[in-house]
């Protein structure tokens, strides 16, 4: 983060991606030619209609998945590269639903990634990881807990603070807002924003909540007809002729978001 | 903004009262490092700064200390991230130097030259600092934002639960709860199952049917090949080790009477309790375990539909209808394993082996296997469902539970299984 980005390449750099998963009836295409980039600095929403395949595309640039045709690089690398030791330090990833280790406490969890490195001295992780936990809005007295005592805003926190632990510079996000109270969002938003700032994070998040796209993204692409059909900052992408986007953003409740926010931020 | 700027301590050091020549200079050149910080001049007795030289050695995260007359500055270099810091060899070597510098922070910090300093480098500062800003710190603005957000939000660590005088005396007490609530939960059960059985006598006719065909079908029939492959087995070595002791007394005809009793009697209800306690025990306590966990027991509570009826009803009386059938399964396989290996290894034919069978093994003794493997069903299924009723949300949680539900069940069947030997001891041999 000290250092001056020079962003020869793209951070992740998806090419003529094709994903086919087999179904009942035949296999059914998701993403065909698929291509996507991400530049350092970024705040990327994917947005599309359910079923287009975007959490599939967040986990294929964790590695997770593999497509069945076409190229992920992430960092300048095959995705198959980012998994080795010290993962965490690459990219940061928050589940969905948190996807917090149950058996271990908060502070463990968020630990956990540094714990891994089997260097680091105890007490030096775990003043780390309380600064994380602080950073994302809990109080120390939390790290003690179990995430089943954990509310749903609180495992996200966590699972944020666990992911942002070794400072990554890619963070993926699914679905970050979803589930939470307005107010824990609107938390949540401010949160990434300042982690935007401070860390020179760059960020990838599928969401369906347009306060969160209109409030945090300096980019959003539109996932429709098995591709990104639209790259763009946000007020270039309102006014996108393709008929899913006018549905989803010209609808009462997009209008409703628009309306709120003012106009959109450009990038 | 706390330490933004090129500070001098309150207390000047004895050092820079003086200020001989070369101090003079190393203050200028601090000074001139945090107003350009990209244009760093050489330190001035660094060897190799190898900034761009050589990726690997340069990035791993380094502290060198200089001295210059009565100045002392430290400067660190390379990557002071948690990746890097964890590199092979980086650490110790950084530890080493960290040392070396012991209550440092009253002298002149130099960061400018660390590519890329994250939370934990910054926290290792931070603590190296014991806490508080060095006396003169040159850094640029994102490491000094990364620096203060450690200062503002580093807390002292959570208390350790230390362990207490007297703990195993509390150990015991929690463990009686434990055992309590045990007792408790697995009345209730037992209870709400008599009720179950009550509703479904009175209205068989809404009775869990499809359930108890579908648990028949899991626990029983596609338990049918490992519980014939392990019969066998198990009667075939049965058949192998008595053939020696028999063969010296010349007693080779009995070989179908201490087989067939020990079979039909004791190893066949057996055998088949201990793999179906395993087999299905095991997945009826994590598939309730995890209903649990994903709340589908109480969506089925919320439509008025109860656990007790549904889930674990079906689930007792499967088994009690499933575990003496497979447990007769089993006896025959191991019969026929006893047999194959007595006719090769002491010319027993099958056929004396099946006529002798009859007269050798009573009648009672296949009532008594039946009666025991109804009850042997009816306690794996009851164990396995209170176990599963009462996993937690985590992980660990459920693990234990189904270990539980396997070990209990297990030994249940054991000790039931030795109350009836002495019980039933003058009944049928």
């Amino acid at each position: 983060m000290n250092a001056v980005h020079v962003a020869a390449q793209p951070l992740v750099d998806v090419q003529g991606l094709r994903t086919v998963f087999d179904s009942a009836d035949g296999p059914r295409v998701v993403h065909e030619g698929l291509s996507l980039q991400v530049w350092s600095g970024d705040i990327m929403a994917l947005v599309g209609g359910s079923g287009t395949g975007k959490t599939v595309l967040l986990r294929q640039m964790l590695g997770l998945a593999q497509p069945a045709a076409g190229s992920v690089r992430v960092l300048g690398q095959p995705v198959a590269a980012l998994t080795r030791r010290g993962a965490a330090g690459r990219i940061g990833m928050l589940f969905q639903h948190g996807a917090l280790f149950s058996a271990f406490s908060v502070l463990d969890n968020i630990a956990f990634p540094l714990r891994e490195l089997r260097v680091l001295p105890r007490t030096l992780i775990e003043e780390a990881a309380l600064i994380k936990l602080r950073m994302v809005g809990l109080e120390p007295d939390a790290a003690s807990k179990m995430p089943s005592e954990l509310s749903g805003g609180m495992v996200k926190r966590v699972a944020l603070a666990r992911a942002l632990i070794m400072d990554p510079p890619l963070l993926l996000l699914d679905e970050p807002t979803a589930g939470l109270d307005p107010d824990a969002a609107d938390g949540l938003c401010d949160l990434l924003r300042t982690l935007h700032r401070d860390l020179a994070l760059t960020i990838v998040m599928v969401t369906h909540d347009l306060d969160t796209l209109f409030e945090l993204s300096t980019r959003v692409a539109v996932l429709a007809d098995r591709r990104v059909i639209v790259s763009a900052p946000p007020r270039q992408v309102v006014s996108h002729a393709h008929p899913f986007v006018q549905q989803f953003f010209g609808g009462e409740r997009g209008q409703r978001a628009m309306a709120l926010l003012g106009t959109p931020p450009v990038a | 903004m706390r330490g933004a700027s090129f500070k001098p301590a309150s207390p000047v050091g004895p050092g820079l009262h003086v200020r001989p020549p070369a101090a003079a200079t190393a203050v200028r050149w601090l000074r001139l490092s945090w107003l350009v910080t990209q244009e760093v001049p050489p330190p001035p007795s660094s060897a190799a700064l190898g900034s761009d030289a050589g990726g690997e050695a340069a990035a791993r995260p380094r502290l060198k200390r200089f001295d210059a007359q009565g100045v002392k500055l430290w400067r660190a270099e390379g990557r002071w991230t948690a990746l890097d810091m964890a590199a092979p060899g980086a650490w110790a070597a950084l530890r080493r130097s960290l040392r070396a510098g012991q209550n440092s922070a009253s002298e002149s910090w130099d960061l400018s030259a660390i590519e890329r300093l994250d939370h934990v480098g910054a926290q290792l500062l931070w603590s190296h600092w014991g806490r508080r800003w060095p006396a003169h710190l040159s850094a640029d603005e994102s490491q000094r934002r990364v620096l203060q957000t450690v200062a503002r939000l580093s807390s002292p660590l959570p208390a350790r639960l230390r362990p207490v005088w007297g703990a195993s005396w509390y150990a015991l007490g929690v463990r009686l709860v434990l055992v309590k609530s045990h007792v408790v939960g697995l009345l209730a059960l037992l209870g709400q199952l008599l009720l179950d059985t009550g509703r479904l006598l009175r209205k068989p006719r809404m009775g869990p049917w499809r359930d108890i065909s579908g648990q028949l079908y899991n626990t029983g029939a596609t338990a049918l090949p490992i519980t014939a492959l392990v019969g066998f087995l198990i009667g075939v070595v049965l058949a192998y080790l008595l053939s020696r002791q028999l063969r010296q007394f010349g007693a080779d005809a009995y070989i179908v009477d201490i087989l067939g009793v020990a079979l039909v009697r004791e190893l066949g209800p057996m055998l088949a309790a201990i793999l179906v306690a395993g087999r299905s025990g095991s997945a009826m306590t994590a598939q309730i375990g995890v209903m649990h966990v994903t709340q589908e027991i109480d969506a089925m509570r919320v439509m008025g539909i109860a656990r007790g009826y549904r889930l674990v009803l079906p689930r007792v009386l499967a088994l009690m209808l499933a575990l003496p059938l497979l447990s007769t399964w089993t006896t025959l396989w191991a019969l026929l394993g006893g047999m194959l290996a007595a006719d090769v290894t002491m010319n027993v034919e099958p056929a004396f082996f099946a006529s002798a069978l009859p007269a050798a093994v009573q009648a009672s003794n296949l009532g008594l296997a039946l009666g025991k493997s109804v009850v042997f069903g009816w306690l794996i299924a009851l164990l396995a469902c209170h176990h599963g009723l009462r996993v937690a949300p985590n992980t660990e949680s459920l693990g234990h539970g189904t270990t539980a539900s396997v070990v209990s069940s297990i030994t249940a069947v054991l000790l039931v299984d030795a109350l009836c030997a002495v019980l039933f001891k003058s009944v049928g041999i």
